[in-house]
């Protein structure tokens, strides 16, 4: 099946092509095929397949990606409301929280 | 050397003995006479100890550099398949973990590739399940029996925690390579350049299935595109429902009580009847909505018009409540008939909505965003619906 699509236009995802070394590591790590590298550099080609889970941020050895990452569970946002906190999925099971 | 050498010395094999004939010379092949004779068998370590329980899917022990390591099946057994479905309806799913530490698959060397594996038990088993004929360590590290994906999302399967691991149980004695298999969905937690400098040795990514492993070593380490990605298969679906409604069931709980109780209230004051009659079909068109949005919705998610997930709740919840009031209620277009069809829309849009976070392509940006127009358009809905039902009491 295709890739399905979430929101357009919310996804908070930025690469500075400026510092990218052209590792390929964000291209590996990325789950939703967000990266291409081309030109020894990384490009971002579905950014609204972004599901901000912050792999690429992480193992970016220059730090030329940044991403609001964070969790998508609406009882975590829906706690995160009502108490202020950051929120936090509480998924101890589950194959994919 | 031969099994009469391993069994016994002088080399006479005991009489009686239950050694199978050509068995393999293992220590564990050595078993000793029936009866009388004395044993020749050297000694076998029992990993028994009082107060500790060994795990049913341990099936053997390695000598290793760094001490006995258990070696695991390959293969699950019944307590690991019932452990699984059990798992699904959210029984237990707080204690679900294997201990941390280096196990063994088959008979890994020093040349072996090592694994990195969450202590939740679900995923260790697919790992091991899923390793083909392939001979390997797994090191599992402590992410409190949570899956990669989430543990990685908190930061417990992360950087620092394989480093502490890969330390403590001296990783660098069994193996003579530098390298770690790190599940690609682990990733979120992982920094690779910080675990080289950590530990030294060096992070590769592998797919995102552990069914994909053998495929993954037979390419030399490779993984193809479509080995790296999250897909959100009809199946994936179906299994995570029981896991949404168990998410929700102290809400379920509480929400058929007032409505049982809100369902006595009429010109009467209140009946217990009419909380039971009342009260019970609101409570049965409310679970209808959460079937709708819960189970119906992510089984059709790609089919259903919109992108929101509250809004793809709102199609299986009408069409629920039209088929719903059509069959029960003749006078369409009655209040009743109203209030029922914002009660079971409002709710299966909301529980739809809850999916977010068991699919594998929403950000939270987005939930965020869906979130802020949908509550108060479900919320609003709910009062009226609960006004109107009430209001039909008198
Ligand atoms: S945050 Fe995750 S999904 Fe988004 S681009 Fe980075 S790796 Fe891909
Ligand atoms: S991980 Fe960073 S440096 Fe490497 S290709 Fe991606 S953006 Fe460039």
């Amino acid at each position: 099946m295709a890739h399905q699509k979430y929101l357009k236009n919310v996804v908070t995802l930025k690469l500075e092509q400026e510092k990218c070394v052209g590792c390929g590591l964000c291209a590996i790590v990325c789950p939703r095929a967000v990266f291409k590298i081309e030109d020894d550099l990384a490009w971002i080609t579905a950014l609204d397949n972004c599901m901000e889970c912050g792999a690429c941020v992480g193992n970016c050895p220059v730090g030329a990606i940044t991403v609001h990452a964070g969790v998508g569970c609406a009882s975590a946002i829906i706690h995160s409301w009502l108490t202020g906190d950051e929120p936090s999925c509480d998924c101890g099971g589950g194959g994919n929280c | 050397m031969t099994e009469t050498e391993n069994c016994c010395t002088p080399k006479v094999a005991p009489t009686d003995s239950c050694c199978p004939v050509n068995a393999p010379d293992t220590v564990q092949n050595c078993c000793p006479p029936k009866s009388g004779k004395q044993s020749c068998c050297p000694p076998v370590a029992d990993h028994r100890k009082p107060e500790y329980k060994l795990e049913g899917f341990i099936e053997n022990w390695l000598d290793t550099p760094i001490g006995e390591i258990p070696v695991v099946a390959r293969k699950l057994n019944r307590v690991d398949q019932f452990g699984r479905i059990a798992m699904r309806w959210g029984i237990g799913r707080n204690h679900y973990a294997v201990a941390p530490g280096i196990y063994a698959v088959g008979t890994p060397d020093a040349e072996a590739e090592v694994l990195i594996s969450a202590n939740y038990k679900l995923s260790f088993d697919v790992l091991r399940r899923s390793l083909g004929s392939i001979n390997a360590w797994i090191l599992v590290i402590d992410t409190k029996g949570i899956n990669v994906w989430c543990a990685a999302g908190k930061g417990t399967f992360g950087t620092d925690e394989i480093i502490r691991c890969v330390k403590k149980f001296h990783l660098t004695k069994l193996v003579t390579h530098r390298r770690l298999i790190v599940p690609q969905l682990g990733a979120p937690g992982v920094a690779a350049h910080l675990v080289k400098n950590g530990c030294d040795f060096n992070v590769v990514y592998g797919p995102v299935r552990a069914q994909d492993l053998p495929a993954f070593f037979t390419y030399n380490r490779q993984a193809t595109p479509a080995m790296r990605r999250v897909n959100f298969t009809l199946l994936d679906r179906i299994v995570l429902t029981p896991v949404e409604i168990t998410i929700l069931y102290r809400q379920i709980f509480y929400t058929a009580l007032a409505l049982l109780l809100l369902g006595g209230i009429g010109s009467q004051v209140f009946s217990t009847s009419a909380a039971l009659i009342r009260g019970g079909s609101a409570i049965a068109t409310g679970f209808s909505g959460l079937v709708a949005g819960a189970v119906i919705t992510p089984v059709l998610l790609p089919w259903l018009p919109g992108r929101a997930f509250s809004l793809k709740g709102i199609w299986t919840g009408l069409a629920i409540a039209i088929l719903l009031g059509g069959s029960l209620l003749p006078d369409a277009g009655s209040t009743i008939h109203i209030a029922l069809l914002l009660q079971v829309t409002a709710i299966s849009s909301y529980a739809a909505m809850n999916f977010t976070g068991s699919s594998t392509y929403t950000s939270p940006s987005g939930v965020e965003k869906e979130m802020r127009i949908a509550i108060p358009c479900q919320l609003i809905a709910v009062v009226i619906a609960l006004g109107l039902w009430l209001w039909t009491a008198f």
